[in-house]
């Protein structure tokens, strides 16, 4: 992919089923960020990656799902999602599920080849140097671990975050360690993931930093979850909420509507 | 019965229970969590090649597994060459029948043993001691967990579970001859209480058993590596020396050796080398004044050969530095005994089902975040979250999934299959959880998913979804 | 069918091979003969001067300590220095080597032994066949020597090493065990040492002295 000069700039946006069902002000930042780097964006008919029946061992329902996905997405020149974890199943799973299938499995790996975490392809595959948007606070920022590891997606947030007139990025430690989400290993083995969450918030709190965010709606409601269940007021936030400059259209996650930060200017 | 015989990895949640409860396990794997994963960082970062070194150490070991008939034979050729005995065995039980048979005929009393997860994987010990022998641990964690009659915790460091306060109760409690004054309250104290009482076995034992690290077909040597010294002096010092180890140790030649060499102490411990590597070819030379007269390798199978060709394949790559274990935050949340079995951590995870069936292992792959941190410093690329998802495509397949967890993910598979029926049927759910929260924005608890608000609070979804909320504001398309 | 028999045939169902084509035979006979070297690392890759210093300072870092003299009669002088320095006494065991043998141990005061250990000595020397300065690793031959259990069971181990002998990396030492043993052919033992024995098994707190010499002191001698 030609990072300069992309053939086309029509994205189909995949809002990812957390998204488009517990926070839909995720998807319309998207959809801002992607317009306002020149994209025409659609949101075609859209349920499930497929991710959790993958991950669970039901290769049948996993595949049933990314055919659908395919046949929804396949006609836009990029398919893009905000999150690490849902672009990661399209872009490096999709094709394993259709083994034993050529002529699907060559489909799958067309599709998979435009598939995008929303941050890098802004800045990966856009170009994009710097967004229009202020947000005058000091925040920290989790490394969602399928992005990270399989997307490839570290430096692409920082940067453009950087751009943010007057947010301040305060590293925590082991930025890049599991949250304990796992999908559904946090209710498999919620105790489990309850401690590893509860070790990432104290390394969240130890920033000092009042505004937590990451790329990945999963790991920011479990991390959200925890934090408030240890009654620590923070701020919660999907990234692309900050880059577009749209965190007044949502309270945080996990506040409810007319939310006030507690000291509201830092 | 020991956990050898009789794997506790069925009770892996009730197990990670009480280890989340145990502070002294919590404090060992803090350190854990801290120490190992700095210093291997520091010693990746130090070599420039270690990337190219990583596919160089995957190649080799793929070409040996492709080869592995013509190897093992090329090996053992070597190695009766150099007046050693090389035997076969199928079996866990098979490998127990062959030492204790070579500890008969040289009326072993007193058995020395290095460090080795064969040994575990086939419970040696339990064997010998039935017989009368008596097998001494010497690597100095494995020595403090036979003291405990536990199993390792760790694939290298099988004591890392412990705290210092907990093996000076153990040396109190087991060196009977040690004054109630003597201060035993620094490792470094403790450590040379160990030196003495093990100093006396290596000089006592009948036979010495180590494992092995690698098996070289070139030449017919046998590698362990080491930090103590213990597997030296154990395969030095008495008339016998037994190696045990299993079928995919083999690699091919002392440079292929040195590939994964540089791999093996950056990705374990940090280490730029581990302090001793030794080479061992047969038994004592004429002319020779020290070294063992017999030299005999036990070479295990215990299923591997029907892993070669299936997706299990890549996990006989493994070196067993630990790196996946050091870097796993189930593993660092619960340690090593959760896992019930010999093999902890995410290798633990995908090995033991293969091992002890997957009736008896199959929670361990399931209990994985799928974080990836494992995969991405294995210095085999062994795709480690890939195969656990393996395994779980063969427990549903077998029905083995957990119904609760079946039901629950066939009927959200079975609502996302039908776009129409999801769009209806999320608008209207969305809304009343929405409407339900709209005063605290989340949720203190829900009803089949306690798992999740047992630990923490739901945030509550805005109420209406993206895709009607685009529609409205967007129009159709 | 014997257990042998019986692995390899599992192994040849699973590969879906015989164990007799020709390619695979000649590829497996092609790599145990040529011994293709990997990726070794630019670090070793250094003049003979260099390579002393890259020595010392991976020896350093394994905690063992480096004395470099200008010719083996300097060895005794610099051994019995050693222990004294370090408040050890004036004991010192070694094998049969003849370089060793050939060394001025009579100018200095120390009581010399001869031969394999029994456990009860503090102190020995060995000479090394070779080093590899990319790790700071010692490379340790068995036989009458120099025997193996001097490495181990002495707490103080001094460990000779002639500069001509260090190598940058560890292909280059197996080439010369080759030379010297023969290809496909190894002593006994080969011992390769990066510092003194330790152990972290303690509360994962490293400490030096496990099992083997609690301190390590080597003496490279630099004709040159």
């Amino acid at each position: 992919m030609n990072a300069g000069q992309p053939k086309g700039r029509r994205v189909g946006l995949m809002a990812t089923c957390l998204v488009d069902l517990f926070r839909p002000s995720v998807g319309f930042a998207a959809a801002k960020l992607l317009e306002d780097a020149g994209c025409t964006v659609d949101v075609p008919s859209q349920t499930c990656c497929g991710q959790p029946a993958y991950n669970s061992g039901d290769k049948a329902d996993a595949r049933a799902l990314a055919l659908q996905v395919i046949e929804a997405f396949e006609g836009f020149d990029y398919v893009v999602a905000p999150s690490g974890s849902c672009a990661g199943m399209m872009a490096k799973h999709y094709p394993e599920l259709f083994e034993g299938d050529p002529e699907l499995q060559r489909r799958a790996r067309a599709f998979s080849a435009k598939c995008f975490e929303l941050v890098s392809f802004l800045t990966d595959v856009l170009g994009v140097e710097r967004v229009d948007a202020q947000f005058p606070r000091q925040a920290t920022y989790h490394d969602s671990c399928s992005g990270l590891r399989e997307m490839g997606v570290q430096a692409q947030p920082r940067k453009l975050l950087g751009t943010v007139e007057g947010l301040e990025l305060v590293e925590m430690k082991d930025s890049d360690v599991c949250c304990g989400f796992g999908g559904t290993f946090a209710v498999k083995f919620g105790e489990i993931s309850g401690q590893i969450v509860d070790r990432k918030t104290q390394d969240i709190l130890a920033t000092q930093a009042p505004v937590l965010l990451a790329g990945d709606l999963g790991c920011l409601m479990n991390m959200a979850g925890r934090l408030s269940r240890k009654g620590r007021e923070m701020e919660v936030r999907h990234v692309a909420e900050v880059l577009a400059n749209m965190t007044d259209e949502a309270p945080p996650i996990g506040e409810p509507v007319g939310y006030q930060a507690p000291e509201a200017e830092r | 019965m020991s956990v050898h015989a009789n794997p506790t990895t069925p009770h892996f949640k009730d197990n990670a229970h009480k280890a989340l409860h145990d502070p002294q396990l919590q404090e060992a794997m803090g350190k854990l969590r801290v120490g190992f994963t700095a210093a291997r960082q520091i010693a990746v970062s130090k070599l420039p090649e270690f990337e190219a070194l990583r596919d160089s150490a995957r190649d080799i070991k793929n070409h040996t597994l492709a080869h592995l008939d013509l190897y093992l034979e090329a090996y053992e050729k070597k190695v009766t060459a150099s007046g050693g005995h090389v035997h076969f065995a199928r079996t866990a039980e098979e490998a127990r029948n062959v030492i204790l048979d070579i500890c008969a005929k040289r009326g072993a009393k007193t058995v020395t043993k290095g460090k080795s997860m064969i040994s575990e994987e086939i419970a040696l010990n339990d064997a010998m001691e039935k017989a009368g022998i008596t097998p001494v641990e010497t690597d100095l964690g494995e020595y403090i967990i036979q003291l405990r009659g536990e199993i390792p915790s760790h694939i290298i460091g099988p004591a890392v579970h412990l705290t210092k306060d907990q093996v000076e109760g153990d040396f109190r409690r087991v060196h009977t001859h040690l004054p109630k004054d003597r201060d035993l309250t620094e490792p470094t104290q403790l450590l040379t209480e160990a030196r003495g009482i093990l100093r006396e076995k290596f000089l006592a034992a009948d036979i010495g058993i180590t494992g092995a690290n690698f098996l070289v077909a070139e030449t017919g040597t046998s590698i362990i590596v080491t930090n103590e010294g213990n597997g030296d002096l154990t395969q030095i010092l008495p008339k016998c020396h037994i190696v045990v180890a299993s079928l995919e140790k083999i690699t091919p030649t002392l440079e292929d050796v040195s590939q994964l060499l540089r791999v093996l102490a950056r990705s374990a411990t940090g280490q730029e080398m581990s302090v001793y590597t030794t080479l061992s070819t047969g038994p004592r030379r004429p002319g020779d004044v020290d070294g063992p007269e017999e030299y005999h390798v036990v070479l295990l199978d215990n299923g591997r050969s029907s892993m070669i060709g299936t997706d299990f394949q890549h996990m006989l790559r493994c070196i067993r530095c630990g790196a996946c274990m050091n870097h796993c935050p189930v593993y660092h949340a619960v340690g090593g005994h959760a896992y019930g079995w010999v093999y902890p951590g995410p290798m633990g995870a995908v090995l033991t089902p293969s091992l002890i069936g997957v009736e008896k292992g199959g929670q361990l792959p399931n209990a994985s975040t799928f974080c990836g941190r494992c995969e991405s410093v294995c210095p085999m690329r062994i795709p480690l979250p890939g195969m656990m998802r393996h395994w779980r495509e063969r427990e549903f397949e077998r029905h083995l999934t957990p119904s609760a967890a079946r039901y629950g993910l066939g009927l959200w598979a079975w609502v996302a299959k039908r776009p129409k029926l999801y769009r209806f049927g999320t608008r209207i759910v969305m809304h009343v959880m929405g409407y339900y929260a709209r005063k605290t924005g989340k949720f203190f608890a829900m009803p089949f998913a306690s798992g999740w608000t047992d630990w923490r609070d739901l945030p509550a979804p805005q109420g209406k979804t993206f895709q009607s909320e685009w529609k409205k504001r967007r129009g159709t398309k | 069918m014997s257990a042998r028999d019986e692995i390899l045939s599992s192994i040849r169902r699973s590969l879906r091979v015989t164990g007799a084509e020709g390619p695979r035979r000649a590829a497996v006979e092609a790599r145990l003969t040529g011994a293709p070297r990997g990726v070794v690392p630019a670090r070793g890759q250094l003049d003979a001067m260099e390579r002393i210093g890259l020595f010392k300072k991976m020896a350093e870092s394994a905690f063992a300590s480096v004395a470099i003299v200008r010719g083996a009669r300097e060895v005794p002088t610099e051994a019995a220095r050693w222990l004294r320095d370090n408040n050890l006494p004036a004991t010192l065991r070694k094998g049969e080597d003849k370089r060793l043998a050939d060394m001025p141990w009579g100018e200095t005061a120390l009581e010399m032994a001869e031969g394999a250990s029994d456990g009860r000595d503090l102190n020995a020397v060995s000479h090394a066949f070779a080093a590899v300065a990319e790790s700071g690793t010692l490379i340790m031959t068995s036989g009458p020597e120099n025997p193996s259990t001097l490495n181990f069971l002495p707490d103080n181990h001094i460990v000779v090493l002639s500069a001509a002998e260090l190598e940058g990396d560890y292909e280059s030492v197996f080439d010369r065990l080759r030379q010297k043993y023969g290809k496909g052919e190894m002593p006994r033992t080969v011992n390769m040492i990066t510092g003194p024995s330790r152990s972290a098994d303690i509360a994962q707190t490293m400490l030096l002295g496990a099992h083997g010499p609690r301190k390590l002191h080597i003496v490279i001698v630099d004709e040159a």
